[in-house]
């Protein structure tokens, strides 16, 4: 079968998917329409990441923003509350922008529209390791939950793929999302061991648990951004081989790409990309999976473009959802993680209903 | 295996529910001989004296809870067995599609938004278990029309919308215990992980009267399953009428595990294990034998957690769906690999 779907090799090898895939891209001049929503997109995040630094419980005026970023007062009140959201902002963007990638990278190599951190089961890995480290270790601070959580997360993403794809059709989406809800299941059931017996643990545990981009500071961020930079770069180099992938592993083959490494090699960017943010942020649901599919509609299927579009719109969707969860429920704030759940789950109904999707 | 082997197997299954049943009346942390128990227990309804002790600790501690968790097994696993027959899929069960996270959410805003207790959760997790698989059936069904004939494809929708809803109500869930004090917020954890802690006769006599509509209706649905299980096409040819006989089946399931989970909490994997067990030992899918084997998981799994478990953990009695997710989660994966190896 591989050998005999490999014909389209011989012309085109360069620019193999544009032309095999119907879509938007073809018959316009190539990029133009992206790159100009790209922009667009850009602005909007600008925008939404000054907005995170000016609302809040204290509103503060966005020229009093540009001043608190560019001469700092430590006297002026105001400047002390920019200078306080300033870490929230960064983490939202970081998270967000991880989030995202992970999310179009994995429904790429695992073919899979339903791919997303939450419902593979890596949230639940970074859970239970986050709970043996407060209470076998005693660790108390967002700090030092994050090499656990990574730890944790990187686990249970592999095990989950692993036994989804064992069979012949692969990594179905029924079949991912049923591992990874029966080894979320599992891992929530040791978690509630420690949880029942140790009231310690759960008053500290259930903050992180909601995930979330506020009461984080550098010293939580600062040593997540290697593995975030190592696995951006990974899988925003990879668009042309998911491309390929995208096609089918024979057509992939066929096309002159070495299947087993490139999917490794992804899905080693994706661990990276998506342990880290779960890491730094708690678990935060539906980013990585609404992102990537609303992106199609401006991008077409090629993920030479959908990857960086993710890389955009999903930091700003969770900014978006971390200011919006700042006014909603003045005096208190709702984590970012609850609201994008909330406002994810809708689309995720509103997917499966469409039914159009690969596997689906 | 033939029929009279399967039927020489359930007897055996039946017969292990009763003898497991009275060991864990019996022993424990407190034990109580067998002619004790029946003066006990024959003193109660006649108004006899009763053993001081004792007499409090059977009838209002080990016999109600060792009743209702016989009772919430044989639901959990009827409940299970019928949804992986009806969807043809060895792994869906109502914790996996959503149906416990539904019923929890509602528990949870009541105990902690309401500060209710007791039978009014209860009654919150019920209405949140059907509001959500209206829900999740809703879901699956609507989108059924457009993709018409396309085999299980109405039942991996529902699967699929099942495991989204049941991640937003966790986000739901988490939030919530955020919010509330953490003595609170131990109490929500105890009974987001199924417990037969606060067992009473209250409960035990709603969910004997639930079930005894319900198990009824099961053997009623049983002969239009079997034929289901052919798949719908052959089913609608030999005369079923499909659409009917699914609503039936995913009504009576999803009533089994709301009730069930109503007066315990949602015991992880009891459903979801029972029906492969059964088929292991009996060779067949078998709802007498899932029944059995939910019953037995529950009955094993909180012996563990009410006298076991304090010995190892300084007198934590752990909630007993702890103790059966803990055991069930390796069963579970090494199922997935055999049932993913096998379709190969």
């Amino acid at each position: 079968m591989s050998t005999t779907t490999a014909r389209p090799t011989a012309g085109h090898g360069a620019r193999v998917p544009a032309g095999a895939a119907p879509g938007p891209l073809r018959g316009e001049a190539p990029g133009r329409k992206q790159a100009a929503w790209l922009l667009a997109a850009v602005v909007v995040l600008v925008l939404l990441a000054a907005a995170s630094l000016a609302v809040g419980a204290r509103d503060v005026p966005l020229a009093t923003v540009w001043q608190a970023l560019t001469g700092f007062d430590p006297g002026n009140g105001n400047h002390a509350v920019v200078q306080a959201r300033i870490p929230r902002t960064v983490l939202g963007l970081l998270a967000g922008a991880a989030l995202g990638l992970a999310g179009a990278a994995m429904q790429g190599v695992a073919r899979n529209p339903l791919a997303d951190p939450g419902i593979i089961g890596v949230n639940a890995g970074a859970a239970l390791a986050v709970v043996t480290g407060i209470y076998v270790f005693g660790i108390t601070r967002f700090a030092g939950y994050v090499w656990f959580a990574f730890a944790g997360a990187a686990a249970a993403a592999v095990v989950v793929y692993l036994v989804a794809s064992l069979g012949r059709e692969g990594a179905t989406p029924v079949k991912l999302a049923l591992a990874g809800a029966a080894l979320s299941a599992g891992l929530s059931s040791l978690m509630n061991i420690i949880l029942v017996s140790s009231q310690d643990t759960l008053d500290r545990f259930r903050f992180w648990q909601v995930g979330g981009v506020a009461g984080r500071d550098w010293s939580v961020l600062l040593p997540g951004l290697p593995f975030l930079a190592a696995g951006a770069l990974v899988v925003l180099l990879a668009g042309r081989t998911l491309n390929g992938l995208a096609l089918g592993e024979d057509i992939a083959r066929g096309l002159g790409q070495r299947v087993g490494l490139s999917r490794a090699v992804i899905a080693l960017g994706i661990v990276l990309l998506c342990g880290t943010a779960t890491a730094l942020a708690g678990p935060i649901g539906f980013v990585g999976l609404v992102v990537p599919h609303a992106v199609r509609f401006l991008t077409g299927p090629d993920y030479r473009w959908i990857l960086p579009f993710s890389l955009i719109a999903a930091p700003a969707l969770l900014l978006g959802a971390d200011i919006f969860g700042r006014v909603v429920l003045l005096p208190g704030e709702v984590p970012a993680g609850i609201m994008t759940a909330l406002l994810g789950a809708p689309v995720f109904v509103w997917l499966i209903r469409r039914g159009k999707g690969a596997g689906l | 295996m033939t029929t009279s082997e399967a039927g020489r197997r359930t007897a055996l299954l039946a017969a292990a529910v009763v003898l497991l049943f009275f060991a864990s009346v019996l022993l424990g942390s407190y034990t109580v001989t067998l002619p004790d128990f029946f003066t006990i227990v024959t003193n109660h309804l006649t108004g006899g004296p009763k053993i001081p002790g004792a007499s409090f600790i059977v009838m209002e501690d080990k016999l109600p809870r060792t009743v209702i968790g016989t009772m919430i097994g044989t639901a959990f696993g009827l409940a299970g067995a019928l949804f992986q027959t009806m969807l043809r899929n060895p792994l869906a069960s109502p914790d996996v599609i959503g149906i416990s996270s539904g019923a929890s959410a509602a528990a949870v805003v009541a105990i902690v938004v309401f500060g209710a207790s007791g039978g009014a959760v209860s009654g919150a997790a019920l209405a949140g278990a059907l509001a959500v698989a209206a829900l999740i059936y809703g879901i699956s069904r609507g989108g059924e029309r457009r993709g018409a004939g396309r085999g299980n494809a109405a039942g991996n929708r529902l699967v699929l919308a099942g495991v989204g809803i049941a991640a937003a109500l966790q986000a739901v869930i988490s939030f919530l215990l955020t919010r509330a004090d953490i003595r609170t917020a131990a109490d929500v954890l105890v009974w987001l992980n199924g417990s037969l802690n606060s067992a009473n006769w209250d409960r035990a006599g709603i969910l004997f009267l639930a079930l005894a509509v319900l198990v009824p209706a099961v053997a009623a649905i049983a002969g239009p399953l079997r034929i289901l299980e052919l798949g719908d096409d052959a089913a609608a040819g030999l005369g079923v009428r499909v659409p009917a006989a699914r609503l039936a089946l995913v009504v009576i399931a999803v009533a089994l595990a709301a009730v069930a989970t109503a007066s315990a909490g949602p015991v992880s994997f009891v459903a979801f294990l029972a029906g492969p067990i059964a088929r292991r030992i009996t060779g067949r899918s078998s709802l007498p034998a899932s029944a059995l084997v939910g019953a037995l998981i529950v009955l094993a799994a909180d012996y563990f957690a009410a006298n076991l478990a304090p010995l190892l953990l300084d007198g934590t009695v752990l909630p007993v769906g702890v103790v059966t997710g803990a055991l069930g989660a390796p069963f579970l994966l090494w199922l997935l690999v055999t049932a993913n190896r096998k379709d190969a």
